[in-house]
C-alpha cells in the first residue's frame, strides 16, 4: 500500500469522526455554554453574563434540587453496588458453568424493556390502588390501602431498579477474570473472610466497581422518568428543573445554565471517582 | 469459597429474591393487559384480549388505537434509521481506532467514549439549542427556513444518534480487534485488490458484531426518552406517546398491552442478538 492510499483512507475514516463529535457533541456543548451566559433583555438583544448563574445559586429551590440530586444519586450508586456485589459474586464465582450464563442473562432482561414501562411496572405494583396495596389489605395486614407512590423511598427502590443492571454486567466481567487460586493463597495465609474481601477480591473488583459506580451515578443524575413517574410532580430532580425551564417556561438561557451545572457536576463527579481510584475512562467504561 | 450451608441457604435466598426484584414489575405490567377493567389494577375481572384487539371505545385495544399505532411507527423507522447510520459511523470509527495511528489518538478516544457520560437530557437540549440557533442564523442572513433544524424526527435521529455510535463503535472495534491481520496478508499476497480484501475477508469477519450492534442501537433508540423528549415534533415516537397518556389522560391497561407487545418485541430481539454473537465467543 503506498503512503498516499494510507493517507487517503485515514482522511476518509476520520471525517465522519471529526463530523459526529465536532457537531453533535463539542459544539452544542460550547452552544448551551454560550446560550447560558446570555439574557434577553428585548427582542433579539442580549446581554452577556452570568446572571443566569447567580439566579441559580441564589433561588434555594434550584440549588436545594441540585444538592437533593447529588446526594439521592449517590445514595443509589451506594445501594446499587451493595446490594450488586453479592449477585455479581454469584454469577461470577458460585453459580455453575450452564446456569452462570441464564443467570446473567436475566440479569439483562430488564435492560431490554425500556425505562418508561419498568416504571410503569412500579406504578401498577405500588399505587394505592395497586396490587401490594390490595393484597395487603386482603390479607388483613393493612385495614385501608395506602399510597405507596410519589415518596423518596419509591424513587430510589425505583431508581435502583433502573441502573443496577450497569453495576452488574461490568462487576461480573471484572470478577469472571479472577483466579480462584487467589483467594486460596488468602485463606491460606490465615486471612478472616474479611480481609480476605478487603485485601484481594476489593483491589481485584475494583476497574469494575469504578466503570459500574461511574455508569449508574451519571445515569441517576440524569435520569428524568423514573424520578418524575414515581416521586410525582413533586419530586424535586433536577432534570425536571431542567425541562420546565426549556418546555414549560421556554426560558432557554436558564435551562441552559441549569444543564451546563448538571454536565459539569456530574463530569467532576466522574473525574474524581476516576482520580480517586487510578483508573481512566478509556479503560472503565469502554471496556464493556 | 466454603461457608457453612447455612449461610449458603440464605445467600441463595437473597439471588432468588433479587430475581423476583427484577422481574415483579415487568410480570405486573404485563398481567394488567388482561385485565377485564378500565384500571390497571386489582380486583382481577376476568381474562379479556380486549385491550389487544377491542376495536371500539371505550376499550380501544392497542391495535386499533390510532395514536399509539403511530407512535410504534415512527419509532419502528426512527430506530432502523438511527441503527444503520451508527453502525456506518461505527465501523468507520472501528478501523480508525484499530487500524490507524495518527496524532493525539489516545485523547480522541477518550473523546469517543466520553458521549456514554453525558447525561441524555443534556444531549437533547445542547443538540435542540444548537439546531435551533443554526436555523435562526439561516433565516436571517439568507432567508432560509430550515424547517428540519427544528424539532422533529431529524433532530430526534441525530440526537439518538449523538450517543449510539460510541456503543456501536466499541462493539464492533471489540471484534475488529480480535481479527487476525495476516489473513488480509494472504488475500493480499494471493493478489486480491484492497477493496476486495475488506468484503470478502475483513468485513465477513466484521458481519455478526455489526448485526448486533445494530440491533443493540434499534432497541436503545426505541427505548430512549431522555435524549428524544427535547427533540420531539409533531411525529413523537411511542415512548413519548406513552408518557403523555400515562401523565394527562390517566392510564388504561392499553399502556400494559403495549408494554407487553414491546417486552416480547426487545426480548426477541436481544435474543436474537445473543444468538448472533455465539459463534463469536467459540473464536
Amino acid at each position: 500500500m503506498s503512503r498516499d492510499a494510507g493517507k487517503l483512507s485515514l482522511i476518509l475514516l476520520f471525517t465522519p469522526f471529526a463530523l459526529w463529535i465536532g457537531l453533535l457533541i463539542i459544539l452544542p456543548q460550547f452552544g448551551i455554554g454560550y446560550v447560558s451566559i446570555r439574557e434577553k433583555v428585548g427582542i433579539n438583544q442580549y446581554e452577556y453574563g452570568l446572571k443566569n448563574y447567580i439566579d441559580f445559586i441564589t433561588e434555594p429551590v434550584y440549588r436545594n434540587t441540585l444538592l437533593r440530586t447529588a446526594w439521592m444519586s449517590i445514595l443509589v450508586t451506594a445501594l446499587a453496588l451493595v446490594i450488586g456485589f453479592p449477585i455479581a459474586w454469584y454469577i461470577a464465582k458460585i453459580a455453575r458453568e450452564r446456569s452462570r450464563a441464564a443467570l446473567f442473562l436475566m440479569c439483562l432482561i430488564p435492560l431490554w424493556v425500556s425505562d418508561l414501562v419498568r416504571a410503569y411496572g412500579w406504578i401498577v405494583l405500588l399505587r394505592e390502588t395497586g396490587v401490594i396495596s390490595m393484597t395487603l389489605v386482603k390479607w388483613g395486614i393493612i385495614n385501608q390501602p395506602v399510597e405507596m407512590l410519589y415518596n423518596d423511598m419509591t424513587v430510589i427502590i425505583g431508581l435502583v431498579y433502573t441502573v443496577i443492571l450497569f453495576m452488574i454486567v461490568p462487576l461480573v466481567s471484572t470478577l469472571q477474570g479472577m483466579d480462584d487460586a487467589l483467594l486460596e493463597a488468602g485463606y491460606n495465609l490465615g486471612g478472616s473472610r474479611v480481609t480476605v474481601f478487603r485485601r484481594i477480591i476489593v483491589p481485584y473488583a475494583m476497574p469494575g466497581i469504578v466503570a459500574g459506580c461511574i455508569i449508574t451515578f451519571m445515569l441517576t443524575a440524569g435520569s428524568y422518568l423514573t424520578p418524575i413517574l414515581l416521586g410525582g410532580k413533586n419530586s424535586s430532580w433536577f432534570t425536571e428543573q431542567i425541562y420546565n425551564q426549556f418546555i414549560t417556561r421556554y426560558n432557554w438561557e436558564s435551562g441552559s445554565a441549569f444543564g451546563v451545572s448538571l454536565l459539569v457536576f456530574t463530569s467532576f463527579v466522574v473525574w474524581a471517582g476516576l482520580r480517586l481510584t487510578g483508573q481512566s475512562l478509556a479503560t472503565t467504561v469502554a471496556k464493556e | 469459597m466454603q461457608g457453612s450451608a447455612g449461610l449458603m441457604w440464605i445467600y441463595r435466598g437473597y439471588v432468588v429474591a433479587f430475581f423476583l426484584y427484577l422481574v415483579a414489575p415487568l410480570v405486573a405490567a404485563g398481567v394488567f393487559a388482561f385485565n377485564d377493567s378500565m384500571f390497571p389494577s386489582l380486583p382481577w375481572n376476568g381474562f379479556t384480549w380486549d385491550w389487544f384487539f377491542s376495536p371500539n371505545e371505550p376499550k380501544l385495544g392497542l391495535f386499533h388505537d390510532d395514536r399509539l399505532l403511530q407512535g410504534l411507527g415512527n419509532s419502528l423507522y426512527i430506530g432502523v434509521i438511527v441503527a444503520a447510520l451508527s453502525v456506518a459511523v461505527g465501523t468507520c470509527n472501528a478501523f480508525l481506532f484499530v487500524r490507524k495511528d495518527f496524532r493525539f489518538k489516545n485523547a480522541l478516544y477518550v473523546l469517543m467514549v466520553v458521549p456514554l457520560v453525558i447525561p441524555g437530557v443534556i444531549l437533547g437540549i445542547s443538540i435542540l439549542v444548537f439546531a435551533s440557533t443554526l436555523a435562526n442564523l439561516a433565516d436571517q442572513w439568507f432567508g432560509l427556513f430550515l424547517t428540519w433544524l427544528r424539532p422533529g424526527v431529524p433532530l430526534v435521529v441525530l440526537g439518538q444518534f449523538s450517543f449510539l455510535v460510541t456503543i456501536t463503535s466499541l462493539v464492533i472495534a471489540a471484534r475488529l480487534q480480535k481479527f487476525d491481520i495476516s489473513l488480509e496478508e494472504a488475500a493480499l499476497n494471493l493478489g486480491a485488490s484492497r477493496v476486495r480484501t475488506l468484503a470478502t475477508v475483513t468485513l465477513p469477519f466484521l458481519v455478526p458484531a455489526m448485526f448486533s450492534a445494530f440491533v443493540v442501537a434499534f432497541l436503545v433508540s426505541f427505548e430512549n426518552f431522555n435524549t428524544t423528549l427535547f427533540l420531539v415534533g409533531s411525529d413523537s415516537p411511542l415512548t413519548i406517546t406513552m408518557y403523555d397518556r400515562m401523565v394527562k389522560a390517566g392510564s388504561t391497561p392499553v399502556l400494559n398491552a403495549t408494554s407487553v407487545v414491546l417486552m416480547l418485541g426487545s426480548g426477541m430481539l436481544a435474543l436474537i442478538s445473543v444468538l448472533a454473537q455465539r459463534p463469536k465467543k467459540q473464536a
